[in-house]
């Protein structure tokens, strides 16, 4: 084979995905046993055995399995939004976009925040965060049907889809400051967090990794065509692409990985803009790696950002979605100006 | 090869092309020439399955557009897209062996074969020595060149070429232009281009296709279609020709020349 080629594709893929693997692993791992009592490296085996065999005696294991869920809550939820964060871009064709970009995370705002300010359960909050995260993505589908239709029809780009999106949000914002204005003292403090995004209090849920597991493996198999896709825009379809097929599925996988997400621990920013950024940063932008990478990345990087939430200025607990903007916002920087050299 | 029948294109109100039959076959070499907005990328579209016609019918081996599986489309026509807009930072190995796609229904990982079209392609297009680089970094004309690499590996009998000229230096033009009229005399390749540069066209082609932008249309081999008068009239200008060791060559009059009665 011709000598300047990189190494090939797959076997850069082979040593990416393992070692992100890792990174998850130990990501999980600090974040059990991080918090106001650590966790010795000496006592983990034996509280790791006795969670796994699900009779948890010791205080190790206690504070394991506490914290073992929620950070897999963190990981379930930071995956999720980094895959639906590649989707959105490769389905607007726009590196900047997210998996927010659409209004479907204010939407669900819009549902939680209403079932807040009337003093829900949380059962009750969750469902309305997913109502009107529906109600967002089928209204954007109604406006924006003609940018999904495929191949012969399509008539270019996705703009449409991405104005109808900008709008929804805009009013879906409106919305919640207006709840916000009117909302009881005492229920505002709930409210914000829900905004900014928080996992304290998430359950660990089987939904949510159902839907990242589906997503992930509809996202492999479109791998392929979506690189085309990002090549090529609407002239895929002459490349085999169902190009309506395709930018359907994204909407839709992508629209119910963000509904699934922002359900459980509300809206946490820059996670579905910065991981899939940096995954492309490093590995490149070909989608047969970049899923997996942004899946793994995103977990870990939500889980060790959850662990600073809930550490740094301990025993007080920081809303994570503060923090990962405060990571994000200058990684973000660094990256543009790296990328203008 | 590819052919049309009772084509009609609009565009809003305006009727472009009207009633076009037209039989283009293998081996054939076309141009398709006229004015801005005339309807020449509208038809090119239209060929290449991206739209509907407005009225009668594209056939592709005897088979309309619209009933051909994608994939099994995508390995009869390539379709150089005018332009395009580079969002993701794709190495330019990346975006040729992309135009592998239609040969894989279900492997992930390119096999070695693709690797050899694409390297195979980045050659003739003398674009080999920029395999490992980001598109968005590349200038116009080397970006046009790749992308034409991109439609040689995907190696289909039909070419559709949206002007394959555009943005190259006068070295390359001649050479991109070389290789096409090689595809059609040595592969039996058919390719159908637009072009504005009719001296060189007229070097390559077999055949022209002539858009008037009101729906009148005129196709024939090159001998008959890009006569003089029949250009000066198409293209709203009137042209000349001069004959020079073996070759014609096109000549626009300059404006401030009166119009030779």
């Amino acid at each position: 084979m011709h000598p300047a080629l990189p190494r090939p594709l797959q076997q850069r893929a082979v040593l990416i995905v393992g070692a992100l693997l890792l990174a998850a692993l130990a990501s999980l791992l600090v974040a059990g046993m991080t918090g106001s009592i650590a966790v010795a490296p000496s006592d983990m085996p034996a509280a790791l055995l006795q969670v796994l065999r699900g009779q948890s005696d010791s205080m190790a294991a206690t504070l394991l399995e506490l914290r073992a869920g929620r950070a897999l809550v963190a990981f379930v939820t930071g995956g999720a939004l980094a895959l639906a964060g590649v989707m959105m871009q490769a389905l607007l064709r726009n590196p900047l976009a997210d998996p927010y970009i659409l209004g479907i995370s204010a939407g669900a705002s819009v549902g939680a925040l209403f079932a807040l300010m009337l003093m829900c359960a949380a059962a009750t909050v969750d469902a309305a965060a997913l109502g009107g995260a529906i109600a967002v993505a089928l209204l954007l589908y109604l406006f924006a049907r003609r940018d999904m239709r495929g191949g012969v029809a399509a008539g270019g780009g996705t703009s449409m889809l991405l104005l109808t999106g900008v709008i929804l949000s805009a009013a879906c914002t409106a919305l919640i400051t207006l709840m916000l204005s009117i909302a009881p003292e005492g229920r505002l403090r709930t409210m914000v967090f829900w905004m900014i995004g928080d996992l304290a209090g998430a359950p660990l849920r089987a939904l949510p990794w159902i839907a990242l597991g589906a997503a992930l493996a509809y996202a492999l198999r479109s791998a392929r065509a979506m690189n085309v896709l990002a090549l090529h825009a609407d002239a895929a379809a002459t490349l085999g692409v169902r190009v309506g097929a395709l930018r359907k599925g994204l909407f839709f996988v992508s629209g119910v990985l963000t509904a699934s997400a922002v359900t459980s621990a509300g809206s946490i920013g820059f996670i579905g803009l910065i991981v899939p950024h940096a995954c492309r940063f490093a590995f490149g932008p070909d989608h047969r790696v970049l899923i997996p990478a942004a899946v793994l990345g995103g977990g870990s990087f939500l889980v060790l950002c959850d662990t600073l939430a809930r550490t740094v200025v301990a025993p007080t607990q920081l809303p994570v979605g503060a923090i990962t903007a405060l990571i994000g916002a200058p990684v973000f920087l660094y990256q543009l100006h790296q990328l203008r050299k | 090869m590819i052919q049309s029948r009772q084509l009609t294109l609009r565009a809003g109100a305006r009727t472009l092309v009207e009633g076009l039959d037209w039989q283009v076959g293998a081996g054939e070499c076309w141009s398709i020439i006229g004015r801005n907005g005339a309807g020449k990328s509208t038809l090119m579209r239209t060929l290449a399955g991206l739209r509907a016609p407005d009225g009668g019918a594209v056939e592709l081996d005897g088979r309309p557009l619209a009933a051909w599986p994608l994939e099994e489309l995508a390995r009869r026509r390539a379709y150089l897209a005018q332009s395009r807009h580079d969002a993701f930072a794709y190495s330019v190995l990346e975006t040729v062996l992309a135009a592998r796609h239609p040969y894989h229904g279900q492997r992930y990982w390119d096999g070695s074969d693709d690797h050899a079209a694409a390297l195979q392609a980045l050659a003739a297009m003398e674009v080999d020595g920029l395999a490992a680089r980001d598109v968005r970094t590349l200038s116009g004309g080397e970006r046009q060149r790749v992308a034409i690499a991109a439609l040689l590996a995907q190696d289909t009998p039909l070419l559709l070429l949206d002007e394959p000229a555009n943005a190259l230096d006068l070295a390359h033009q001649v050479q991109v232009m070389g290789l096409l009229a090689r595809l059609c005399r040595e592969q039996d390749k058919t390719v159908v281009m637009i072009g504005h540069d009719l001296t060189l066209a007229h070097g390559i082609s077999t055949h022209a296709l002539l858009l008037m932008g009101d729906g009148r249309w005129h196709a024939g081999p090159v001998a008959d279609a890009m006569r003089a008068a029949r250009l000066s009239d198409y293209l709203g200008h009137p042209i000349e020709t001069i004959d020079h060791g073996g070759r014609r060559i096109f000549i626009p009059l300059e404006a401030h020349h009166d119009r030779p009665d």
